[in-house]
């Protein structure tokens, strides 16, 4: 048992190496990589590393929670537009503050528990909905890293080497908090909401790990930051080489269908649908317990719009100009971009679409998106190893 | 003791309290619930053994699909609370010792004799390429013919399933 420190050690050199390799030998493409290029990587030593890990966690998760408020008020805004509407106006200049006000209306109400629940999975399922959540965003990188002295400091919280199986294992766990919270609340409604989502979940999980796939074998490896590396180039000077233009069309296709699925929403909202289950697995919640679900529903949003970017649309690359400063943020400011893009996709097929019936999502799923994802799968690799 | 060897008897402990949770529960739910965290509890093992690809598969397939299904039939038969019967004393007093001994006999003649060897934490080849290279290419006949005996175990089901009229019929043509 002896040689644990060293193995550690070992672990964190072998997985620093490729890292500096690959920017010592000049890979430009980014200007960022060039003038990084002459630093030593020195990895950090273990305190430094708790300590710089604990304070990326919090603004993550600050980020995150406030991406989350301000996606709800982009859903009411933009699909009020749609209707018609103005949406949120009276708190604050346009209805900016509205978020803040609601997270408050949250916190304040009445938190019910009805007779005859089983209390302590009633009580326990929002928290698994939220905790695996927030969870997943931990591995999405944001942009390249930036260096302290000789210290370089990833823009996400860790890089793993199975970043992307890590994000399928957690979001395979979030059907739990909806289950759950639809057993545990003995109503016939939300027992019905929780038996469609956990049905749903798992036959889409297929199909959104299958149309995973042919990006992995383009790329090479399950990390996320290397997924992003891959993608950097660009066809005959101005085509940007991100997956999406190198044939995973239709591995884009079968992601999103698949993500819309897995995330419970319009038109595949079966488990919450309000003419049929009154509100679904959420019925008997109140107060800052239903307010978890709907920070789960919008958090597991990002990280399929950020799963979609670093995956299909080359993550943080794109033009990159101006002073040294401009360069450092432009490419973060390209992945937020992008992932703005796909949440705006997600609020307009919310305010276009109207809702699969059950046979219909089921046919869909295992008769139409499965084969694809395959079909995707073959020609990728066929395609690679040519 | 190192943090990792710290990490891996937590995670250890999880699961044996686990495992006996599952157990002592009277209500399917809360034996399946405990169940998952045994699996999850084995994921954490095999991260820090190094086997990180069969860490995340784990958790994908075990405890985020199968267990889900679990948890799907409990919830659609909608099972209520097993009931408690009391037992001979007699088969507690020696049931107990009696698996004990039987266990730790198991692991010993297993530890002994079977070749297996230890491993340091850390230290096991588990990434996505070395199980690849094993499943596709070393063991690429066992890794087949054990998919073959899964898809008919899967043909086997969907035949039990399926209404006995249509069965009948069929065996009729």
């Amino acid at each position: 048992m002896q040689p644990t420190a060293q193995a550690v050690g070992e672990f964190r050199k072998s997985s620093k190496a490729p890292k500096g390799r690959k920017t010592e030998n000049g890979d430009c493409t980014s200007l960022l990589n060039c003038f990084t290029a002459d630093r030593k990587n020195m990895p950090l030593d273990t305190l430094t590393f708790v300590i710089v890990s604990v304070i990326k966690s919090g603004i993550t998760l600050f980020i995150l929670l406030t991406a989350v408020a301000y996606t709800v008020w982009l859903e009411r805004k933009v699909v009020g537009h749609m209707q018609n509407r103005w949406g949120p106006t009276r708190v604050g200049p346009f209805g900016l503050l509205q978020p803040a006000a609601d997270g408050i209306k949250f916190l304040f109400k009445e938190d019910l528990t009805p007779p005859h629940v089983y209390k302590p999975l009633f009580i326990a399922a929002p928290m698994m909905a939220v905790i695996f959540a927030l969870t997943s965003i931990s591995v999405i990188p944001i942009g390249n890293s930036f260096w302290i002295g000789d210290h370089p400091i990833p823009l996400q919280i860790t890089d793993v080497n199975i970043g992307l199986l890590l994000i399928l294992g957690v979001t395979s766990m979030g059907v739990y908090g909806v289950a759950l919270a639809g057993w545990s609340s003995n109503n016939k409604y939300s027992l019905l909401g929780g038996l469609r989502a956990s049905a749903q979940m798992v036959s889409y999980e297929i199909s959104l790990g299958l149309s995973l796939v042919g990006v992995l074998i383009m790329a090479g490896s399950f990390s996320l930051r290397e997924i992003v590396d891959s993608q950097a180039g660009h066809f005959w000077g101005f085509i940007p080489r991100w997956n999406i233009f190198h044939g995973q069309i239709i591995g884009f296709f079968c992601y999103l269908m698949a993500a819309y699925a897995e995330t419970n929403r319009i038109p595949f909202d079966l488990p919450e649908a309000e003419t049929e289950l009154v509100a679904g697995y959420h019925t008997e919640y109140s107060a800052m317990k239903f307010a978890m679900f709907f920070m789960a529903e919008y958090a597991n949003m990002i990280t399929v719009a950020c799963l979609a970017t670093l995956l299909f649309f080359g993550g943080w690359h794109g033009p990159i100009f101006g002073p040294r400063a401009l360069q450092v943020l432009l490419p973060v400011f390209w992945f937020i971009a992008k992932v703005f893009l796909f949440l705006f996709i997600y609020i307009w097929v919310r305010g276009t679409l109207p809702r699969f019936r059950y046979d219909q999502l089921m046919a869909f799923g295992w008769k139409f998106l499965l084969p694809l994802s395959l079909v995707n799968l073959m020609a990728t690799a066929i395609a690679v190893a040519w | 003791m190192s943090l990792h060897l710290i990490l891996f008897l937590a995670f250890g402990a999880v699961c044996v309290a686990g495992a006996i949770n599952l157990l002592a529960q009277t209500h399917p739910i809360n034996s399946a619930l405990s169940l998952i965290v045994v699996m999850a509890a084995l994921a954490g093992e095999y991260l820090l053994l190094g086997a990180e690809f069969v860490a995340a598969v784990q958790v994908i397939v075990y405890a985020g699909a199968i267990m889900v299904l679990f948890v799907f039939t409990i919830m659609l038969l909608n099972a209520g609370e097993e009931e408690r019967t009391k037992g001979s004393r007699v088969a507690v007093l020696l049931g107990v010792p009696g698996m004990l001994l039987g266990s730790v006999l198991v692991a010993w003649v297993v530890l002994k004799h079977s070749g297996t060897g230890s491993v340091a934490i850390g230290a096991l080849l588990g990434d996505p390429k070395t199980i690849g290279q094993l499943l596709f290419h070393d063991f690429l006949l066992p890794f087949e013919i054990t998919s073959v005996l899964i898809l008919i175990a899967i043909m086997g089901a969907v035949v039990l399933a399926s209404k006995p009229q249509a069965v009948q019929k069929r065996r009729a043509h």
